[in-house]
């Protein structure tokens, strides 16, 4: 919030890794759920959505940042979504003009990266408060995250509902897929299992980290 | 929200506002025009692409294409940029021969709407191939319209020849149950994919029923083979 100003953070690794583990958006921040669900029903799918919404998040983080002295508070927010939406249009060319397929597959999704609340609580709470390395490597740091976790769910469900990867068929043609991982259903299952995982190597780290000291 | 209001504070007058909206929506707007000069031809050949790599999917053996377009009132003309209707693509081989006409039909499938094309042979009066375009159905089931090798044989010589007055197809298109074709103008049915199965026949048999007429009408504006 403007009226409690975050104070200029030193920057270091822990800026972008803590993107990938700690607030990880989908895993910890629980945060961009529709993509999350929708999309991952191929690995490729996942790949190509996650490395979008990192594009958009990097880009209008650099702006938001650069621009962070000149914005009244006023219109922040109608800035921010201007900007995200710009590089949100670009994306939505290049993807068109990389792979129809692939724009097909991805659908409307493409264009709601705009509302991805992903990246506007990064253009609100970090980096118009940054300068412009600490905005650009946070918002690497989460994008990389989140491209992390839809991997993570998109790999899985067409390994299990495909029994391929990547599209490379894994096993052979008596496969027998288990259809309802890439129907939406499957988001639900895969995800749910993913966060439990997660939240169970957290809870072994942290009581690992509290063990140490009556150990020593 | 730019017009000065008492509670916003004076450190930021409509003019500042207005200016700094203004220039984010400068610099937006010079963004996406530049991408869109950038991407444009790239989009349009990728569009091209798919077209005629759909067209060549359809009509086996077609190596050059021209298009046309079916006017409102039953006819045919060469495709321009006057001409209003439903656009078809006519195939020709090397030697330029008509191979065939690809037609575009739809029809609602179990999620959204099934969209195919398809080719006509007017040398054996029948549809030679079919390919879908766009569908959102059930993965595993209904998508393998795309890819199941024993539907997609149903459309190899599937008769569509028309009536004796030549004014309609002399049998409608039919999707039957799975295992139960018995006649060349029946499409068997995907088993466990009915819906799906019944939305590419209806789209080919309203589209066919349309499309065949003009097209054996105008046989000579193809460049007829025969």
């Amino acid at each position: 919030m403007p009226t409690n100003p975050l104070q200029v953070e030193q920057l270091s690794a822990d800026t972008f890794l803590r993107g990938l583990w700690e607030e990880n958006p989908v895993f910890v921040m629980l945060l961009g759920m529709c993509p999350t669900l929708a999309v991952t029903n191929s690995a490729m799918n996942a790949l190509a959505m996650g490395l979008a919404t990192t594009f958009v998040l990097i880009c209008s983080s650099a702006l938001v940042s650069l621009l962070r002295a000149l914005v009244p508070k006023q219109v922040r927010i109608a800035t921010y979504i201007v900007i995200i939406a710009t590089f949100v249009t670009m994306v939505d060319y290049t993807i068109q003009a990389i792979s129809l397929t692939l724009y097909n597959a991805l659908g409307a999704f493409i264009q709601l990266i705009a509302v991805n609340c992903i990246i506007l609580g990064r253009a609100e709470a970090y980096a118009s408060k940054q300068p412009i390395a600490n905005a650009v490597v946070n918002a690497a740091g989460i994008g990389g995250g989140f491209t992390l976790a839809l991997l993570c769910l998109g790999a899985v469900r067409e390994i299990l509902g495909n029994g391929s990867l990547f599209g490379v068929h894994l096993f052979g043609p008596s496969f027998q897929p288990w259809v309802i991982m890439v129907l939406p259903p499957g988001g639900f299952f895969v995800l749910g299992s993913w966060l439990l995982t997660f939240a169970w190597i957290r809870r072994r780290r942290e009581r690992s980290r509290q063990e140490v000291p009556h150990g020593a | 929200m730019s017009t000065p209001s008492p509670s916003i504070p004076a450190s930021a007058p409509g003019a500042r506002l207005i200016r700094t909206l203004g220039l984010v929506a400068a610099v937006s707007g010079l963004l996406v025009v530049l991408t869109d000069r950038i991407t444009a031809p790239y989009i349009a050949a990728n569009r091209r692409a798919a077209v005629e790599q759909a067209v060549s999917r359809v009509l086996p053996g077609a190596v050059r294409r021209a298009d046309f377009v079916l006017t409102p009132d039953g006819g045919l003309a060469p495709a321009s940029a006057g001409t209003k209707g439903q656009a078809v693509y006519a195939g020709y081989d090397a030697s330029g021969r008509l191979v065939g006409v690809a037609v575009q039909g739809a029809a609602r499938g179990y999620q959204d709407l099934v969209r195919v094309l398809f080719g006509y042979s007017p040398a054996c009066h029948c549809v030679v191939g079919m390919t879908v375009l766009q569908m959102a159905e059930t993965p595993g089931l209904g998508d393998r319209a795309k890819s199941d090798p024993a539907f997609l044989a149903n459309f190899r010589a599937l008769d569509a020849s028309l009536n004796e007055k030549g004014s309609a197809l002399a049998h409608a298109i039919q999707t039957v149950k799975h295992g139960s074709k018995s006649s060349p103008w029946q499409i068997d049915a995907m088993s466990g994919a009915t819906i799906t199965s019944k939305a590419v026949g209806r789209a080919i048999d309203a589209s066919a029923e349309r499309a065949v007429p003009a097209i054996e009408h105008h046989l000579d504006l193809l460049g007829g083979a025969r």
